[in-house]
């Protein structure tokens, strides 16, 4: 028998990423708090309810339209902190750098990183540098773990997907990967092609307070949309169907997307999210999040159905359905 | 022109609209074009028909219908010393009797991806001690571009670039398909980009021989909503003639200078389309001023006994006697991640198209 080895593609939050975390990491780790497989883990530290997650950053170019590899490093665990229902706290960074890397890059980098925890609200408290040998690693990475406190009477769970449930979807799609995939080929961009890298927790915890009954939230980072959603799907034992009519994407971003043939479902954001919700308390989460400037474009695109279970249907503009899978692979590595 | 999300929306419901008024029988319409099947379950069309309209997918998708032995000769020069193998990204994964160019390029054999034919030329003139051999996979759209290297190979004085041809010509297999005794097909959605070179006049045989109505069509959701719409009002009015739907890329006389190139280059052959057998004059072989570029010619090679793999089902399938899901390797043994037959391989494959876009039923 052939030697199994790791390919890109495991990297890609798409199926044979899931692949790895069922094989390898699961059998390795498993715990009740791990297996509830959310973008943070729910711990109970002497009667305090934390939240806590953890992620590493490998984007290339380190800088690009609207961000950088620090700004994305904070974003990354304050978003995910946020989609675990809790108010993002205390961060820490951990930087591998590589042999020869210009000093004055890592001075914006950490600089960017600064200025996104303030902008987040949160303290970055522990650190670690490592420098390997040249060719070790490329440039710079980062890894920033994060810990915050859930909040008061949220229960945010993919489990708690149900029939009947609205889906919010925060804005458009792609910004991030295209804006990356654009500057990795040198093509020149539309000046109003830029990552959508922001903080999500100031709009997301006030939306908690206000909507305590918001059921799922997820940042439809690497894999994008179409496999948030079918992850959702799984995990909840329950169908999905959304709308492609309803599904902003930018003009600007659909037209590189055409060239590159690439789908924007399947495309990565860094300051979006997907949000559950009964349809009773629909309205009341939409004001709310258009006050957000990174909530203004937020919209129905969706329903939680009863069946098929575990599926994820788009409603073409044609008005055909047809099954949105994960993809079995994935066509953009490094893109966070 | 781009229309507004809206106006698609609209204009979809008039076309399906007038299909559900217009049909009065069970009716078996054959894409044959496999970006046609894609795009037909990418826009969810099928749902959107009335259930006795039926879409059956032909043998239009050129990976799917290059037989085993092929490979398997490509896989055998790929072993053979000093050789790089040219190839479209699409033919790497496809299994071959015992191994696939994959697996071949993992064991460390030369073989490299192109876009384009010609970028076979330049690793040719960088490495003129080896022998460059291109796989000429595809109908009469890639066929040209083929052709076009070969002159410029010739021009270029390369003596060691070659083409493995298994270039194959749609009207013929659309004369097989309509012979054939166990299929019955109520009319033909022509794929727009072949026809876009061979022009109308090549499919008159389908009216004139055997009376099934035939539309050229385009490949967005709209272009074949408004195809089957031509083909179901030629049914119910007894028509059985070749409409062009798709004018604004597809002349009546097709691409002339296209087909000079490839006449130049090529000749008509006798060709096996997996599934389907032998076809007369449906292959295109390099005829005798080139024959030095034809890699089966000027190479001798030992190629291992072709296989069939046990229990796959995509030659039922590329004639559209058989649907995917009735294959019983489908979905399970057999996944785009891990593919059996061809049709799971290449994107444009029948079975691919229904693993990755299937049929679920949402209720909402």
């Amino acid at each position: 028998m052939k030697e199994e080895k790791i390919l890109l593609a495991h990297g890609s939050g798409g199926k044979l990423s899931q692949k790895l975390i069922e094989e390898v990491m699961r059998p390795a780790f498993s715990n009740p708090a791990l297996d509830e497989m959310h973008d943070g883990a729910k711990v109970t530290v002497n009667g305090a309810k934390l939240a806590f997650t953890t992620d590493s950053h490998v984007v290339k170019p380190l800088f690009f339209a609207g961000g950088d590899i620090g700004k994305l490093a904070v974003c990354g665990t304050v978003n995910d902190l946020a989609m675990t229902g809790a108010k993002a706290l205390y961060l820490s960074a951990g930087f591998i750098i590589e042999e020869g890397f210009p000093q004055s890059d890592l001075l914006r980098v950490v600089d960017s990183m600064r200025q996104a925890a303030f902008q987040a609200n949160v303290t970055i408290v522990t650190g670690d540098t490592k420098v390997v040998e040249k060719g070790a690693a490329d440039g710079i990475y980062i890894n920033t773990a994060g810990v915050g406190a859930l909040i008061e009477g949220v229960n945010i769970s993919p489990q708690r997907a149900c029939s009947g449930q609205n889906i919010i979807l925060t804005g458009s799609l792609g910004d991030h990967a295209v804006t990356i995939m654009a500057e990795r080929h040198g093509l020149t961009l539309p000046v109003n092609i830029t990552s959508d890298c922001a903080p999500l927790n100031g709009m997301i915890e006030e939306l908690l307070y206000n909507v305590p009954e918001i059921a799922v939230l997820r940042d439809p980072t690497r894999g994008g949309l179409a496999t948030v959603l079918n992850e959702v799907a799984s995990q909840a034992q329950a169908g999905i169907i959304i709308n492609e009519m309803d599904i902003p994407v930018n003009p600007e971003v659909m037209a590189v997307c055409d060239m590159l043939g690439y789908d924007p479902l399947y495309l990565a954001n860094e300051g979006k999210a997907v949000i559950f919700v009964e349809s009773v308390h629909t309205d009341k989460a939409l004001a709310i999040l258009k006050q957000h400037v990174y909530g203004r474009n937020a919209k129905v695109i969706g329903q939680v159905t009863k069946d098929p279970k575990g599926q994820v249907g788009l409603r073409t503009l044609v008005g055909g359905v047809r099954l949105l899978d994960m993809l079995p692979g994935d066509q953009l590595p490094r893109i966070c | 022109m781009k229309i507004s999300n809206e106006e698609q929306k609209r204009s979809a419901e008039f076309f399906v609209k007038e299909i559900r008024r217009l049909t009065n029988r069970p009716l078996r319409l054959m894409e044959v074009c496999g970006t046609h099947t894609v795009a037909i379950f990418k826009s969810g069309i099928r749902q959107l028909l009335p259930c006795e309209v039926e879409l059956i997918s032909g043998p239009g998708c050129p990976v799917c219908v290059t037989p085993n032995d092929y490979l398997d000769m490509a896989i055998a020069y790929s072993r053979q010393k000093d050789t790089i193998i040219t190839t479209f990204g699409d033919m790497l994964k496809v299994p071959g009797s015992t191994s696939s160019l994959a697996a071949e390029k993992a064991e460390g054999r030369d073989i490299r991806v192109v876009y384009s034919p010609l970028e076979s030329l330049d690793i040719a003139a960088g490495n003129l001690d080896k022998k460059v051999i291109f796989l000429a996979v595809g109908f009469e759209t890639t066929a040209p571009t083929a052709a076009a290297t070969v002159l410029e190979a010739e021009r270029k004085m390369l003596r060691n670039f070659y083409v493995l041809s298994a270039h194959k010509r749609v009207p013929p297999a659309l004369n097989a398909l309509c012979a054939a005794d166990d299929i019955t097909l109520d009319g033909l959605l022509l794929p727009g980009h072949v026809s876009a070179i061979i022009g109308e006049q090549a499919y008159a045989f389908l009216s004139e021989r055997f009376s099934v109505p035939a539309v050229i069509a385009g490949f967005e959701a709209l272009d074949i909503l408004q195809a089957v719409y031509f083909l179901v009002k030629q049914i119910r009015e007894g028509k059985a003639a070749v409409e062009n739907q798709y004018r604004r890329i597809v002349k009546p006389e097709g691409n002339v200078a296209a087909r000079n190139i490839l006449s130049q280059v090529y000749e008509e052959d006798d060709a096996v389309w997996r599934g389907i057998g032998l076809i007369n004059f449906s292959g295109l072989k390099v005829n005798a001023k080139y024959r030095r570029f034809d890699a089966e010619e000027s190479i001798p090679v030992e190629v291992e006994p072709t296989v069939e793999p046990r229990g796959c089902r995509c030659g039922e399938v590329l004639r559209g006697v058989a649907k995917p899901f009735e294959c019983s390797l489908f979905g399970d043994i057999c996944r785009p991640e891990q593919p059996v037959g061809s049709c799971m391989v290449s994107v444009e494959g029948a079975c691919a198209a229904w693993y990755r876009y299937g049929t679920g039923r949402w209720q909402i």
